[in-house]
């Protein structure tokens, strides 16, 4: 009975000491943001008078010096994605060589698993550092809100980009007019079948926000093709075992199937790879979302002919820039107003806050192999 | 279902009669999961005959290929009682430093790559060997715990960088579509390394030790079964089948980064269960384990051909696996009655 | 002698966690300044809340001596639900009912499945992981629900009162039920008779103790349990979305295997649960906070795992190979 008592007290011992000095600590207050802050206004107010970039656009009104020191967390879906390593690096001129060139502090975190429960930690994480400027591509365009809009109320500058979360940034940054996405790839497979034909979709998960958007736009271009027909939608869960399955299958389905759209790299990544063999090659057209690298065997021998997407290291740079002019305070991120993002030139801010990179790209064998992302 | 442990030399005959019962056994089971596999392509045919199209049966004996060959290393695994879920992560390292093998030193001969990725694998395998045998510690945590540090290891040494199709060259990524008399080459490739696993753990004494070990480590390590060396050799084999595993996966993917392979193990696992390996240990067949990846396979395949709903093929499968598992437990449970029958009528 | 003996092992391995917990307090707090700060434990509790009280039910089963892999799955399932049916209007109070049914349902499958028809849970659950993630997908589909009120989804965002602002409202709900289950494991006769047919489920049930109806009464909680994170997951993110909670079972059984629980079941505590919890959480947390590279987090976690096995057994490990 002694015993017994003595050894949950005993095991008791060391978790009322863990509890109770985790307790103990946290009774001080956080004043984790505050301080950068201030010490970035310092900082800039000094270094205003070097003019340490930004020209001054007629029509946003303000002097157009933007500050610098400012904390910037670059936030991706997840890291080791080489689409987002792209968008976000110093090396390829991303987003972090745009806040270096402006003076800015730029740092790359996120969790591996391209989901919120990935995500938001790095998130709070980068709060809790004393960010002044979150970039994020989020994983979901609601399960962020709540810690985005926290720190929004700190009155850190939450900026989006390649993904958006509609009610809790202050900005987003758009590679291309999601109409515009969806309808290229429609009229580019348009044009390879000759407007004749049956194809289908090989999206990401099922309830991949970006995905559903684009193929609402698709459908709606598909209707001014009359003799062309949507066989069916198909989910990869960006898993190339269950995309080159899913592949497979409408292939089987479908045995007058012309053409396949995959507007998500892992899925045309792993349709081409279905479809490059002498009985598919050429006779089942296959376009959609991809990078440059991971198309350019496919586009060599004709797998695939044309395919779409942008420049993912302009698109950082751009939110980069974008972002350090609302935390600035050059703009608040509203419709019309306009900035100039280094050598990108000058934009204007849309409907929804939204800023549009520029039109889709269509790579083809003609510059696929200008690219090196 | 226990194997015959302790081999006396008067027992000599009676081993034999039961070795030979135990053939016989194992070889109903075989064909019990044989059975519901070609119900089941019966079924699917009936509905959607283009399910049946060679080019079809193709894609499901490659898409097998990599799955049979990790339920054979899994399946020595676990027969001897333990479990190996650090695969996927073994995949995903190996499919990646063999592919950037390639994108490095162009014109590297591809046999090379596969003795990498094997190596690799191995080298894995060899790790978990070592912890599980000589530490004595469970295998779960152990695989669980090397799952984690090797897919960290992985994307370590990734960051973000891919290799692309691009890099690989053209021969290696038509090992996937290369086919003979319109069979898969990797499906001959990998249905001749299970036949000769099928072979080992039968008829070599080591082979069959894994079983006894299985069944009661116990008595096995009292009877004087080098257990420790055979539990490690089953875990480096399956470590280097899955490094092979890796390698194949570049070449079917073509693109590979540091997420290659994530989630494998527990499909493995049940492909492995499903064909009849009792998940304690003891019983159980090579042959089984990769009908058990086909018939996954052929289920997957199944529900994407006949175009049900997309929302319903997850839950379709799990309930398919739940049954292929019960299935498979009720005809244990028979055999095992069954073969207790005769064992009292015979004594 | 022997109570002495299990006193014995009992503190090694959770005073040795104990130890590493105040270890990664320790290194955080000096490796960055924002790791104690009320905020930052605040946000912790918001990240780990659920997968915290997941491991409560989780470390009764494998002590029992089984393994529920689909506690994800019926995480996500819960939520689903509940976007489903608040998207067709239903009052708040008949959907909590109605996922608590569906959650013990849930279990009770499993429960069935391995007590009844005798089949291995890790196979099973594998099964029903599937499954149940099958019925959110359906339920939802491509959709996603986000529209729930503001007295739900401020449970993510403001701290229980009278808390000092600190306290979120699933660490409060873990903390309560980490002492229910507490209580019930290590003091009741119930709890006695989990760790005596983990130890051995034949010896328990001659002696009495009905080992099938405990077993499924344990799948049960668990499914009641899940279901309750994903309401709480659901309400923090306020968005029921099909693949909410996707692949959390790993972390939830590492932890509890982290505790020092026995895989084969009738060895493990609670405490050590706890201890776990924190040390998990504490981990990537403070990966995240320093500049130490946290794609690391997933070596740590699985060197920690190592730990937890090869040091309770170092002593005899060093005994066994000096014979030898």
């Amino acid at each position: 009975m002694n015993l017994r008592r003595a050894r949950k007290l005993a095991l008791a011992l060391p978790v009322i000491a863990a509890v109770g000095l985790a307790a103990a600590c946290s009774s001080s207050t956080s004043s984790s943001s505050a301080p950068a802050s201030t010490s970035a206004a310092a900082s800039s107010a000094a270094a205003s008078s070097a003019g340490a970039s930004s020209t001054s656009s007629a029509s946003t009104g303000a002097s157009g010096s933007l500050k610098t020191g400012l904390k910037v967390f670059v936030i991706p879906k997840n890291l080791g994605n080489s689409y987002f390593t792209t968008a976000d690096s110093a090396g390829s001129g991303g987003a972090i060589a745009a806040l270096t060139t402006l003076g800015e502090t730029g740092t790359e975190t996120s969790g591996t698993a391209a989901t919120p429960a990935s995500q938001i930690p790095a998130i709070q994480a980068a709060v809790s550092k004393g960010a002044n400027i979150l970039l994020v591509s989020a994983t979901d365009p609601t399960a962020l809100c709540p810690t985005l809009k926290s720190a929004m109320s700190r009155g850190i500058t939450v900026v989006t980009y390649d993904s958006d979360a509609p009610t809790c940034r202050n900005a987003f940054i758009n590679q291309a007019s999601t109409a515009q996405i969806g309808t290229s790839e429609v009229d580019v497979l348009a044009k390879e079948l000759n407007d004749t034909g049956q194809i289908a979709i090989v999206s990401a998960a099922a309830s991949a926000t970006n995905q559903n958007a684009w193929i609402g736009y698709m459908k709606t271009e598909l209707a001014k093709y009359p003799k062309m027909s949507l066989a069916g939608v198909v989910y990869g869960n960006d898993d190339p075992t269950t995309a080159t399955q899913v592949t497979q299958g409408l292939l089987q389905q479908y045995p007058n199937l012309k053409g396949i759209i995959s507007p998500t790299t892992v899925g045309i990544a792993a349709a081409a790879a279905v479809l490059d063999t002498a009985k598919y090659r050429g006779k089942i057209a296959l376009t959609g979302l991809g990078t440059p690298d991971e198309m350019k065997k496919y586009v060599g021998d004709g797998t695939v002919k044309e395919f779409v997407l942008w420049n993912p290291a302009n698109l950082g740079y751009l939110a980069a820039y974008a972002a350090v002019e609302i935390a600035s305070g050059q703009i608040t991120g509203a419709t019309g107003q306009t900035f100039t993002a280094g050598k990108l030139g000058s934009y204007t801010i849309g409907a929804n806050n939204t800023v549009l990179l520029g039109p889709p790209t269509v790579f083809d064998s003609t510059n696929v192999n200008n690219f090196n992302f | 279902m226990r194997a015959a442990i302790v081999p006396s030399r008067q027992q000599q005959p009676e081993r034999l009669r039961q070795s030979g019962l135990a053939e016989r056994v194992f070889r109903i089971r075989e064909s019990g999961i044989l059975v519901v596999l070609v119900v089941f392509v019966a079924v699917t045919t009936g509905v959607q005959h283009r399910f049946l199209d060679v080019s079809n049966i193709q894609f499901v004996l490659v898409d097998t290929a990599s799955f049979a060959l990790l339920a054979l290393g899994e399946t020595m695994v676990v027969i001897s009682r333990n479990v190996d879920l650090s695969v996927g992560s073994v995949v995903g390292l190996s499919a990646y430093l063999s592919a950037s093998l390639f994108a490095s030193h162009p014109g590297l001969p591809i046999p090379v790559v596969f003795l990498a990725g094997l190596g690799i694998g191995l080298a894995c395998g060899i790790a978990n060997g070592i912890m599980v045998a000589a530490g004595r510690v469970p295998s779960l945590v152990v695989t669980l715990a090397t799952l984690y540090i090797i897919r960290g290891i992985d994307i370590l040494v990734v960051g973000g960088n891919e290799v692309d199709a691009n890099q690989l060259p053209n021969a290696f990524l038509d090992i996937p579509k290369d086919t003979v008399g319109g069979i898969p080459d990797i499906a001959i490739a990998v249905a001749v390394i299970i036949a000769a696993g099928a072979y080992y753990l039968r008829t070599y004494r080591s082979g069959r030790d894994l079983y006894a070990i299985g069944s009661n480590p116990d008595a096995a390590r009292l009877a004087g079964l080098p257990v420790g060396r055979r539990v490690f050799t089953a875990f480096a084999v399956s470590g280097a089948i899955a490094g092979v595993a890796g390698v194949l996966w570049s070449a079917q993917y073509g693109t590979i980064n540091s997420t290659a392979g994530t989630g494998y193990e527990l499909q493995v696992v049940s492909a492995v269960v499903v064909g009849g390996v009792a998940i304690f240990g003891g019983s159980g067949s090579v042959t089984g384990a990769a009908i058990g990846a086909l018939l996954l396979t052929t289920i997957s395949s199944a529900l994407y051909v006949l175009g049900i709903s997309s929302f319903w093929d997850q839950a379709i499968w799990g309930l398919l696996l739940l049954v292929a598992i019960a299935l498979d437990q009720t005809l244990t449970e028979r055999l095992t009655s069954a073969l207790r029958k005769r064992r009292t009528r015979h004594e | 002698m022997s109570k002495l003996i299990r006193l014995q092992s009992a503190l090694r391995w959770e005073t040795g966690l104990a130890v590493v917990v105040i270890l990664i307090v320790a290194i955080g707090s000096v490796a960055s300044p924002d790791f104690l700060t009320g905020n930052n434990l605040f946000s912790l509790g918001l990240s780990n809340g659920e997968i915290a009280i997941m491991t409560l039910p989780m470390t009764l089963i494998i002590i029992s001596g089984e393994i529920d892999l689909s506690v994800a799955s019926i995480l996500g399932m819960s939520s689903a639900l509940l976007g489903f049916l608040w998207a067709r209007g239903w009052p708040m109070p008949a959907i909590f009912v109605t996922l608590a049914v569906v959650g013990i349902l849930a279990g009770a499958i499993n429960g069935l499945l391995v007590t009844r028809l005798r089949l291995p849970s890790l196979a099973v659950t594998i099964g029903t992981l599937a499954l149940y993630r099958g019925v959110a997908l359906i339920l939802l589909g491509p959709n996603t629900v986000s529209d729930f009120p503001n007295a739900y989804t401020n449970l993510g965002v403001n701290a229980v009162p009278f808390t000092g602002n600190d306290m979120t409202y699933s660490t409060l709900i873990f903390i309560v039920l980490a002492i229910v289950f507490g209580v019930v494991l290590h003091a009741t006769p119930f709890g006695r008779s989990i760790y005596a047919m983990g130890a051995s489920a034949e010896a328990a049930q001659f002696s009495g103790i009905r080992v099938k109806r405990i077993k499924t009464i344990l799948y049960m909680v668990s499914g009641f349990i899940c279901a309750l994170a994903g309401v709480l997951w659901t309400f923090r993110l306020n968005t029921a979305v099909q693949n909410n909670g996707l692949g959390l079972e790993l972390s939830v059984v590492a932890i509890v295997l982290l505790a020092g629980v026995s895989i084969f079941g009738g060895k493990g505590s609670l405490i050590g649960v706890v201890l776990a919890v924190l040390a998990f959480a504490g981990i990537q947390n403070a990966l995240l906070l320093t500049n130490f590279n946290q794609e690391a987090t997933g070596i740590v976690t699985g060197a920690l795992l190592l730990a937890s096995v090869f040091l309770p057994n170092a002593g005899r490990l060093l005994r066994r190979l000096s014979h030898s």
